[in-house]
């Protein structure tokens, strides 16, 4: 038995920021290693933007839609890429495969290990969201706002795929299962469906109107198309609190998914 | 010998100290790196872990020997804070598990029985990652990566992790844990299912991080002659309570000297009643077909014990004289052969 003093050890506390950009790092790092988890919803996003206006391009001649049909479908397509995307399946992974707990025997503060992630979420959301983007300038889109406009459209739409990747951060660290994570991009349908999403909202009727009115989309979505004619301040405080009560929701409930699974 | 823990107890309750305090500068006294008071988990109606009071010295390396389900993994899990006790109260590397977790983090190093890893990474890449964690620099890292290439396959360290065999990544995940230069060492079944070559550089690398950087090793094991060859002491659990601990050589002798393992195929009760009181038998235990008689002097009661069994009638279709094992010290404090007990 080695009776010397014990060892001085390197370890120190790194703190929350750091701990949050350490957890971050390694999420970044592995985006392009794991760019087969969300290389098909980006397509996804693509071929609903192409299908609904080729499909419905003739709805903007009946309604009173102020902009072209491929401007007000650029949004759609842009929320259906990029609502539900998250590295909550790679926390499964990390929960099964028994990373997660050597995080959690290690002195990393606990919020950072789903705020890290987070952090590499919005990263990957706001770079989809600028190729969507570029991808309407293509095909003819124009931002009134400009230049401005473009950066607070990508913005807005990573606020909401961040608001709304609570979801599956909570399904993750409750049920440990790749399946239900995966699956849970389903919960984005009711509101990306209940929306202003291919008609708006004056042609909508009855309880269609009425579920629209409550779900926090139809805001988003009004605030990103009235960046195409410029500066609207009210369209765009109701879409940002659109994303803030979205994520006043989901928060919690993965953050208290991950007190739970971290204090057993 | 008294647990520690009672008579911790009787100065607290009349005193008003918490036991927790009393754990804590008992700990300190006897310059323990490990220090558990009646610690216990329970999971619903089941015990996993049974109030356990338990002690170990800073710089030993001590040996949790015990089967299958016997609740080594949950003790474990709980003095890493991985658990949180039901009840009692555990002290590692000074501080108190329940209280002072994060303190307690900083000090120790754990390799679950999994290798916890990630397989997209490399395997320089994850040590990088886990001395950020812990705060080193990336000269730290570079340094402590270097010391460890002893355990590590470094011509492959930069090739991702999914491509390493099982005792590579085993190795990895020793290395991950020792990393930051742990007071504490926690490892949990650390050779299980690794090939021979492996199961010898992780058994030389806990010698060495023991014996020059004086860091404390907690085992758990399942092979015997791991916690003989490796632990200064040795703890038994079996059905989540302490039953035995001590040194391995110590453990042994108090079985006897020597043992003579009997296997009989009927007239059991004959065979025992005939070897009982014969000179030089210190004990008699039997479980099943077997019969282990502990003797003071093989070489000169293995005759008489022989003639004794063809005496009496019993069957006998094995009989052994061999130096005591820990698994008949296992057999001894709770009367199961290790193997069958785990099965």
């Amino acid at each position: 038995m080695n009776t010397n003093n014990a060892p001085q050890t390197l370890a120190r506390k790194v703190g929350f920021i750091g701990d949050t950009r350490t957890v971050a790092t390694r999420a970044l790092k592995l985006l392009p290693r794991d760019s087969v988890e969300y290389i098909p919803a980006f397509f996804a996003g693509v071929i609903t933007f192409l299908i609904t206006v080729g499909a419905l391009s003739n709805v903007a001649d009946f309604t009173t839609i102020a902009i072209d049909y491929q401007s007000f479908q650029l949004p759609v397509g842009v929320l259906f890429a990029v609502t539900g995307l998250s590295r909550a399946y790679a926390l499964v992974m990390d929960i099964q495969g028994g990373y997660f707990d050597r995080l959690v025997v290690s002195p990393i503060n606990r919020w950072s290990i789903l705020l890290g992630l987070m952090v590499a979420d919005v990263v990957l959301v706001a770079l989809l969201s600028t190729l969507m983007v570029v991808l309407g300038l293509l095909l003819g889109v124009e931002f009134a706002t400009g230049f401005a406009g473009m950066v607070v459209f990508v913005l807005l739409c990573s606020g909401w795929a961040l608001a709304f990747a609570g979801v599956p951060y909570a399904i993750a660290l409750r049920t440990e299962s790749p399946g239900a994570v995966g699956g849970s991009w389903v919960l984005a349908f009711p509101f990306l469906l209940l929306s202003t999403t291919f008609v708006p909202r004056d042609a909508m009727e009855g309880w269609l109107s009425a579920v629209a009115a409550w779900n926090p989309a139809t805001y988003l979505l009004a605030g990103l198309r009235s960046l195409y004619l410029g500066w609207d301040g009210e369209a765009l405080l109701q879409a940002t609190a659109a994303v803030v009560a979205l994520a006043a929701i989901t928060f919690p409930v993965a953050l208290v998914a991950l007190k739970s699974r971290t204090k057993s | 010998m008294e647990p520690a823990s009672d008579w911790l107890l009787s100065f607290s309750r009349p005193c008003g100290i918490p036991l927790r305090v009393l754990v804590r500068v008992y700990g300190f006294w006897v310059n323990a790196a490990i220090s558990t008071s009646r610690l216990a988990r329970t999971f619903g109606e089941q015990t996993a872990v049974d109030s356990v009071d338990l002690e170990v010295s800073a710089g030993e390396i001590y040996g949790f020997l015990g089967p299958n389900g016997a609740g080594k993994s949950t003790f474990v899990k709980m003095l890493c804070t991985l658990l949180r006790p039901s009840s009692g109260t555990a002290m590692v590397a000074g501080y108190d598990i329940a209280t002072d977790a994060t303190e307690v983090r900083l000090r120790i190093g754990v390799a679950l029985q999994d290798a916890a890893l990630d397989p997209k990474l490399t395997g320089r890449e994850l040590l990088r990652l886990q001395g950020r964690i812990y705060g080193l620099s990336h000269r730290q890292a570079t340094m402590r990566i270097e010391s460890l290439s002893g355990l590590l396959e470094m011509a492959a360290i930069d090739n991702r992790v999914a491509t390493y065999s099982g005792g590579m990544k085993r190795r990895l995940d020793l290395a991950a844990a020792l990393i930051h230069s742990p007071q504490v060492v926690f490892l949990d079944e650390p050779t299980t299912g690794l090939d021979p070559e492996s199961r010898a550089k992780v058994w030389d690398e806990i010698q060495r991080i023991n014996a020059v950087d004086g860091v404390t090793v907690f085992l758990t094991t399942q092979y015997l002659d791991e916690a003989e060859r490796l632990a200064h002491r040795v703890g038994i659990i079996n059905a989540g309570r302490l039953v035995i601990e001590g040194t391995p050589d110590h453990l042994k002798r108090e079985v006897g000297s020597e043992v003579i393992n009997v296997r009989v195929r009927q007239g059991t009760e004959h065979a025992i009643a005939a070897v009982r009181d014969l000179p030089g038998v210190d004990d008699v235990q039997v479980m099943g077909d077997e019969i282990v008689v502990s003797v003071t002097a093989g070489s000169t009661t293995l005759a008489p014990v022989a003639v004794a069994l063809d005496g009496c009638g019993a069957d006998v279709v094995d009989l052994r004289l061999h130096a005591p094992t820990l698994d008949d010290v296992f057999f001894a404090a709770t009367g199961g052969r290790f193997d069958e007990v785990g099965r």
